[in-house]
Parts: C-alpha cells; sequence; structure tokens
C-alpha cells in the first residue's frame, strides 16, 4: 500500500545564506495493507519529516513514495488533494480547524469530503465523540476553545472518521489518559482489521509494541553530517 | 476529469512596467486556488486579466463553457464575456461598493443577476434574495434595507449572495476578508467554505493573508514583481517553502 | 421674419438635426447624438424639441405647441411665437389641425394621424441613468442589450411601495430591442405611443435625438405578477364629464375645493363645444339660471 524508495530531502535556508540542510538519504519503506509500522529514531532523526513527505505536507528532493499507486513525489497538488481525500489519512500532532465551525462538523467533515450524506456522516461523528469521551454539551462548540487534550482528541476523531486504506499517525496517544488512550488503540486496532497500512510515531513504548508489527530506525537514513556526529 | 480554467503565458503590462508576466496555470472544477504576494506583486493585475476586467497584451484565458468547449476568454467577444461574468462567474471586490449598487436595497442587489438572466417574477425574485440573505445569514428582515446601512461584514456577505444566486461556476475574490476584524473574517471564510463545497465551485482567492489562504485554498500561488515564484498545494508551499522569496514571505518579515 | 433663416436654424445644422433624425427613425428607440446649438431659450425650456421642430418643420406646416395638454402656458406660448416670427407658419391649438406637434410631458387624447409629426420635449434621455451614472457603461448595456437594470429599478418600486409606483417616464422596449425614456409623460399615455403619427424626441443639453416611426412596438416594461397599468385619476372630467382622458387635479380655492379636469386643453373645449358637460360645469350653470331667474 506504502512503498518508499530511496526518498532523500533536503532544506535551503535562502535567507541564511543559502545553506542547504541535507536531512534524509536513501528512505526505503514498505508497508502492507493491514500492517503497521513505527518510525523510531532519536530527536531530529527525520521521523516526522519523513511522514509529511508521505503527505505531500514538505517536498522530497528525490527518490519516490507510492502510496495507493500514486506517487507523492511527483504528483500535482490535485492528485495529491483526491489522495488525501479518499486514500491517506493523517493524525497531526495539533488540530487546525475553521474557527466558528462546530466539533461535530469539524469531525464530520472528511466524510462529507467524499460525499458521505450529511446525516450518516454526522452519526459517525457523533459515535466516535463519544467513544472518545468528549461531553456530548462541546459537540455544537468550535473546538479552538478546548483544552489541549480535548483537541487531540477531536484531531483524533476526524483522523478515523472516514475509513483510509493508509493513515499516519504522529503521536495519536500523546497526552491522553488510559482510558483515551485505550480507545485509540482500539481505534488502530480496528483500522488495521479493516485493511489499512499504518505508519506511526509513538513514543509510549508500550503503544507501539502493541499495534506495531515492525519498527524502522529513521536515523540510519539520516546522512553523515548528523549520523557522525551522534 | 477536464481542466475548468487554464491560464496560459498570460502577461500584462502598464508602459514599460510589468503587471504580470507569463502565468501560467489549471484549474480544476471544485479546486480553490490562492494567490498571495506582497502589495503591488500583480496579484489584483492577473485576477482581473482571468476576470475579464483587463485586457492582457500576451496569452490565453481558457474557460470551460457549459457545453465543455474551452474558449478563449480573452478573445471572445464582449456581450459573450459580459454574459460569463453575469452567470458563470462571480466576482467579490475587496470593497462592498465596488460590488454593490449602494442606492438599491440588499433584495434588489441580489435580484439583479437574476433580472439580468430574465426573471421577470418580482415574487420569484424576491423569494430568491430572501433564500440567499438567509445562507448568507443576513435576516429577510433586511431585504430591503440599503447596503450602506449594514456592517462591513454584512456587506461582503451580501456581495457574496448577489454574485452566487445565479449558481457560478467560477469565483474570484480579491481580498474579501480584508478590512474586517478577525472574528468577522472567520466567519466570513466559514461561510465562503460551505458555499464552495455545497455548490462545487471554483475559486480563485487574492490576499495578503495566509492564514485565509491556508483555511480556504487548496492550492497556492506566489507572485512576486508581476511573476509566479511558486506554486503548490497549499499547506506545503506554506510549511515547506522553495523560493528565497516564499521563505521571507512564510517567516513574517513580508507580511503586511 | 427676413432677420433669421427659416425656422432660426442655419441649413447646415437644420440638415445635421436631420440625419440624426433619420437615423433614429432607422433605428427606433436608439439614442442618436447630435451637436446641440445654443438657442434664444434656456436649456430646460425645450431646446431640444425646438430644434428638431425646426428641423421637421416646411413654410406649410401648421404648428401647435402644449406643455402639459395645455396650449396657453408661457411656455407653449412662447415656443409657438418663436415659430410664427422665425418661421412664419400657421399655429393652432386644435390637434387635429396641425400637422406638427411640440409637446412636453403629455401625448393629445386625440388619436394623431400618418400626416403628423409629435415632437416631445426630452430632459433625461437616459433610462438607466437612474441607476447607472457612467455614460460609456449605459451605451454599452444598451448595445448589448443588458436591461437587467431596469427592472432593478421596478423591483425597488415594488419593494418600497408595493406596487409599481414610476408614473411619469415610464420605461419601455421598443421593438424588442432598445429601451426608451419616453419622456416625462405619464404612463397612462404609454399605450398611445404606438400610433399612426411619427414621433421625435430631442434632449437640448443632453445632445440625444430618438425617434419611433409608425405603429412602432411600444411596450412598457412590468413584471408577471405586476403588470404594466395605464391608470389616470378614478374620476370623470369635471369640466367635460369625458372618462377617458388624463385628468388635472385643480384646487379651486382655500377651502380645499377641488376639481378633475382634462389635461388636454384642446380635448376638453372640443368635448364641450359638442355638448358634453361634465359635474361641476353643470352644477355652475345650474347656479348661474337660478340667480338669472
Ligand atoms: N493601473 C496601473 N498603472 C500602472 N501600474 C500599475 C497599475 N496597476 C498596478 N500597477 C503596477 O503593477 C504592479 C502589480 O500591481 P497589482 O495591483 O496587481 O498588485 P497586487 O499584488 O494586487 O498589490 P496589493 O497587494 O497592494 O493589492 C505594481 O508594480 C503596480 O504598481
Ligand atoms: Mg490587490
Ligand atoms: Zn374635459
Amino acid at each position: 500500500m506504502i512503498e518508499i524508495k530511496n526518498l532523500s530531502k533536503t532544506f535551503t535556508l535562502h535567507n541564511q545564506g543559502g545553506v542547504i540542510i541535507p536531512v534524509m538519504q536513501g528512505a526505503e519503506l514498505t508497508v502492507a495493507p493491514g500492517k503497521c509500522v513505527a518510525l523510531t529514531g532519536a530527536s531530529g532523526a527525520g521521523k516526522s519529516t519523513l511522514m509529511r513527505m508521505i503527505y505531500g505536507n514538505y517536498l522530497s528532493a528525490g527518490g519516490s513514495i507510492l502510496v495507493g499507486g500514486v506517487d507523492v513525489v511527483t504528483a500535482e497538488p490535485r492528485e495529491i488533494m483526491a489522495l488525501r481525500r479518499e486514500v491517506l489519512g493523517y493524525v497531526s500532532q495539533f488540530l487546525r480547524v475553521v474557527p466558528r465551525v462546530p466539533t461535530l462538523d469539524v469531525v464530520a467533515d472528511p466524510l462529507l469530503a467524499v460525499g458521505v450524506d450529511s446525516d450518516t456522516a454526522r452519526d459517525r461523528a457523533r459515535d466516535l465523540l463519544a467513544r472518545l469521551n468528549i461531553p456530548e454539551r462541546l459537540w455544537s462548540l468550535s473546538p479552538t476553545s478546548f483544552s489541549g487534550g480535548e483537541q487531540q482528541r477531536v484531531n483524533i476523531a476526524r483522523g478515523f472518521a472516514h475509513t483510509y486504506p493508509a493513515m499516519l499517525l504522529d503521536e495519536p496517544t500523546a497526552s491522553l489518559d488510559a482510558v483515551n488512550r485505550e480507545t485509540v488503540l482500539s481505534l488502530i486496532e480496528e483500522a488495521k482489521a479493516g485493511g489499512a497500512a499504518i505508519i506511526g510515531i509513538f513514543h509510549d513504548e508500550a503503544a507501539r509494541d502493541r499495534v506495531c508489527d515492525r519498527e524502522i530506525d529513521v536515523s540510519v537514513y539520516t546522512p553523515n553530517v548528523t549520523k557522525g556526529a551522534a | 476529469m477536464t481542466p475548468l480554467l487554464k491560464v496560459e503565458n498570460i502577461s500584462k503590462f502598464y508602459g514599460r512596467r510589468i503587471g504580470c508576466k507569463d502565468v501560467n496555470f489549471d484549474l480544476y472544477p471544485g479546486e480553490v486556488m490562492g494567490i498571495v504576494g506582497e502589495s503591488g506583486s500583480g496579484k489584483s493585475t492577473l485576477l482581473n486579466c482571468l476576470a475579464g476586467h483587463l485586457n492582457p497584451e500576451i496569452g490565453e484565458v481558457l474557460f470551460e463553457m457549459r457545453d465543455g468547449a474551452m474558449r478563449d476568454t480573452v478573445t471572445m467577444s464582449e456581450p459573450e464575456r459580459r454574459m460569463l461574468s453575469r452567470t458563470d462567474w462571480a466576482f467579490v471586490h475587496q470593497h462592498a461598493r465596488d460590488g454593490l449598487r449602494m442606492n438599491v436595497s440588499a433584495g434588489g442587489n441580489v435580484g439583479e443577476r437574476l433580472m439580468a438572466v430574465g426573471a421577470r417574477h418580482y415574487g420569484n425574485i424576491r423569494e430568491n434574495a430572501i433564500d440567499w440573505l438567509g445562507r448568507v445569514e443576513i435576516s429577510d428582515t433586511r431585504v430591503d434595507d440599503r447596503p450602506s446601512q449594514f456592517s462591513g461584514g454584512m456587506q461582503q456577505r451580501l456581495q457574496i449572495a448577489r454574485n452566487l444566486v445565479t449558481g457560478p461556476r467560477l469565483v474570484f475574490m480579491d481580498e474579501p476578508t480584508g478590512g474586517l476584524d478577525v472574528s468577522v473574517q472567520a466567519r466570513l471564510l466559514d461561510l465562503v467554505r460551505g458555499l464552495v463545497r455545497e455548490m462545487g465551485l471554483s475559486a480563485i482567492i487574492v490576499t495578503h493573508d495566509l492564514a485565509v489562504v491556508r483555511l480556504l485554498a487548496d492550492r497556492l500561488m506566489v507572485m512576486k514583481d508581476g511573476h509566479v515564484v511558486e506554486t503548490g498545494l497549499t499547506d506545503q508551499v506554506l510549511d515547506d517553502p522553495q523560493h528565497a522569496y516564499t521563505q521571507l514571505l512564510v517567516s513574517s518579515v513580508l507580511q503586511v | 421674419m427676413s432677420d433669421y433663416n427659416f425656422a432660426y436654424l442655419d441649413e447646415q445644422t437644420k440638415r445635421m438635426i436631420r440625419r440624426a433624425i433619420l437615423k433614429g427613425l432607422a433605428i427606433p428607440g436608439y439614442q442618436v447624438p447630435f451637436a446641440s446649438r445654443e438657442m434664444p431659450m434656456p436649456y430646460g425650456w425645450g431646446t431640444g424639441g425646438v430644434q428638431v421642430s425646426a428641423a421637421t418643420l416646411t413654410p406649410a406646416d401648421t404648428l401647435k405647441v402644449i406643455d402639459q395638454g395645455a396650449d396657453d402656458t408661457t411656455n407653449a406660448v412662447s415656443i409657438r411665437k418663436f415659430f410664427e416670427k422665425t418661421a412664419g407658419v400657421a399655429t393652432t391649438e386644435e390637434t387635429g389641425a396641425a400637422s406638427i406637434i411640440q409637446t412636453r410631458h403629455r401625448i393629445p387624447e386625440e388619436d394623431l394621424r400618418e400626416d403628423q409629426i409629435l415632437v416631445y420635449q426630452v430632459p433625461i434621455p437616459e433610462p438607466l441613468r437612474f441607476l447607472e451614472p457612467s455614460e460609456i457603461e449605459t451605451r454599452k448595456m444598451h448595445s448589448l442589450e443588458e436591461y437587467g437594470l431596469m427592472h432593478v429599478k421596478l423591483y425597488e418600486d415594488i419593494a418600497k411601495h408595493g406596487a409599481i409606483a414610476t408614473s411619469y417616464a415610464y420605461p419601455v422596449k421598443v421593438e424588442g430591442r432598445y429601451v426608451m425614456d419616453p419622456s416625462p409623460i405619464p404612463k397612462f399615455d404609454n399605450p398611445k405611443m404606438e400610433m399612426a403619427a411619427i414621433q421625435l424626441f430631442g434632449a437640448g443639453r443632453e445632445q440625444r435625438i430618438y425617434a419611433l416611426p409608425p405603429y412602432c412596438k411600444v411596450v412598457s416594461l412590468d413584471f408577471e405578477d405586476f403588470p404594466f397599468e395605464a391608470s389616470k385619476a378614478d374620476h370623470a372630467c369635471d369640466m367635460c364629464g369625458a372618462t377617458d382622458s388624463y385628468l388635472d387635479e385643480v384646487i379651486m380655492d382655500d377651502s380645499g375645493g377641488r376639481m378633475f379636469v382634462c389635461s388636454d386643453t384642446d380635448y376638453c373645449t372640443g368635448r364641450r363645444q359638442a355638448g358634453h358637460i361634465g359635474a361641476q360645469a353643470a352644477a355652475a350653470s345650474a347656479a348661474l339660471e337660478e340667480t338669472a331667474v
């Protein structure tokens, strides 16, 4: 489902004398449907960068990232938009929403985007919000005023609303209490059982051991500069 | 899927000064594209060339007509182009007074496009106008008030209703949230986003405000000195800008 | 008369105006620009109509001049005198006897014939001016037949007054093409514009001439659910009893006494001479008879 070959990434800081910072080289990774792979490595190794590249949020310098047959490295913006809408889900660390939109609509939004009718979409959203223990009285409010933990749970509900065949999870259990953490882990297990190919970053080792089939140490692909220093 | 709009090599000069130069892009149905850049970078010039308000010296603006044929709107006859701007296109101006008839009631403002395409039943026109006022969250009790009695945010919403009432397929917006305070902006953005999705609109939005494009635009185009310096998915351009100018812009040094 | 060229204007100017008139007749309802001349009367006193009349008159013509239907107002009298002096033409107050009728704000009640010409004085020839101040834009709107704005004006009327309140200068569409301002005639007169006579419109200050050839199709704009109505005061003429004429309301005395009389004075006089009598005229003559007895 996800197939990464010889992937590289550099940042060029034009406004700091044009410094070129290589951050990744020769990255390889394959995730089959129903499997979950964990990205590991020290801070700064490039876990989030790799994830963002897969999502098309960062541009790659070279190599290929096939997701459901689309090469994200060379795809047109609208192909990536379609990929994100239908195939590739992403639970980021932070919730980013249009102000004023009620939580229920924030969560239902990805379903509406793929053409699910509004009743079905809202039912699914209610179900997820309830499972993640967001009090019902908050559903009609915008999540912009919620606590960090509440926002993170809304973000997860939104990320799992549509059943994506491929998912990227950036620390989905961080800052969650035991009960909610359990819910998120079962959501991941359900997604896997449904055939989703998942790539995740988990600082929580127990969680990682429970849901991941494999680990990839991203620092292997960190170019020499950093490697030598480590 | 075929593009709704194909912009090829558009260049516009003001005498020897460059308005915009060599602009190329395709816009697909349902896509929202943002155009950002500092003051004087050519955003409005480009938008006005695309919307038929300015005549570019070079280039083609191919628009997919309702029969599926791609037609160059730069060279089509003026009556045809004006017909498009009353039906398939919408233009939301930064200043409401440029986009509204200030001496005509809200209902008359919304009804004008309907009457322009032949609506001749007062009751139906009025009903339609009230429906659209509702969709942009203006109470039906204001239908006979003039826009001069409205707040800035309401005037912008009225402009949107007036433009969308004929079910256009392409919306041009020049700084639609300019001059509005933040909470009013948010409400307007939310409204526009909802309408874009509901009506399957394509839109091109010129703005100074990177937060606005992040929320509204799927794709982004960055302009400097009349040239396009960078294009891409909105979040990619903002989070991993490639061009020196975009990096400056994003680091907020140039944000006006 | 020897002090002036026939009808005051020089031949060159009259030819230029005639060309504009012919063009106007060829494109009914289209506003033809013309180089308006200074006339020995101020703008607003019908200089446009006077120039059109001057270019139309021949020595054999008989001229009638009316102002809001009356032949005896200052304006009508002075224009009539002007042409008596400068063209030496015969003048009349009888509609049927005139070959050219210059008018301000009315169409005579009596049906006009094919051998007659009606010349209107026009203050503002542009019907779109109310909502679109730019001349460039209104010309474009005419050329592209973009007339939605005209209906916006009527829409505003209904929204504000519950009905189309425009009662003068009510816009019309000519031969299915040009929207035209009929000059400030009451809308009661609009249906009469489909007539046998030639109609010429002259706007002096705005330098425009437009025209309607005989039997031209002239439709008053309206909405399906608010159709055009050629309304008038719901009354009969107090002088001649006519029920089919446009009426002026005349205040009689300080105690609020009033009467309705035909605004077309010639029409009213003609009817009275033929023996028709209205309510107040009847009462007055009855009172007279009583005192005589
Ligand atoms: N009418 C004009 N005559 C001459 N130069 C013009 C004219 N309009 C724009 N320009 C110039 O063309 C360039 C592009 O201007 P434009 O108005 O398109 O910029 P913009 O990106 O929309 O700016 P802003 O953010 O201030 O609205 C600038 O150098 C500007 O000075
Ligand atoms: Mg601008
Ligand atoms: Zn009478």
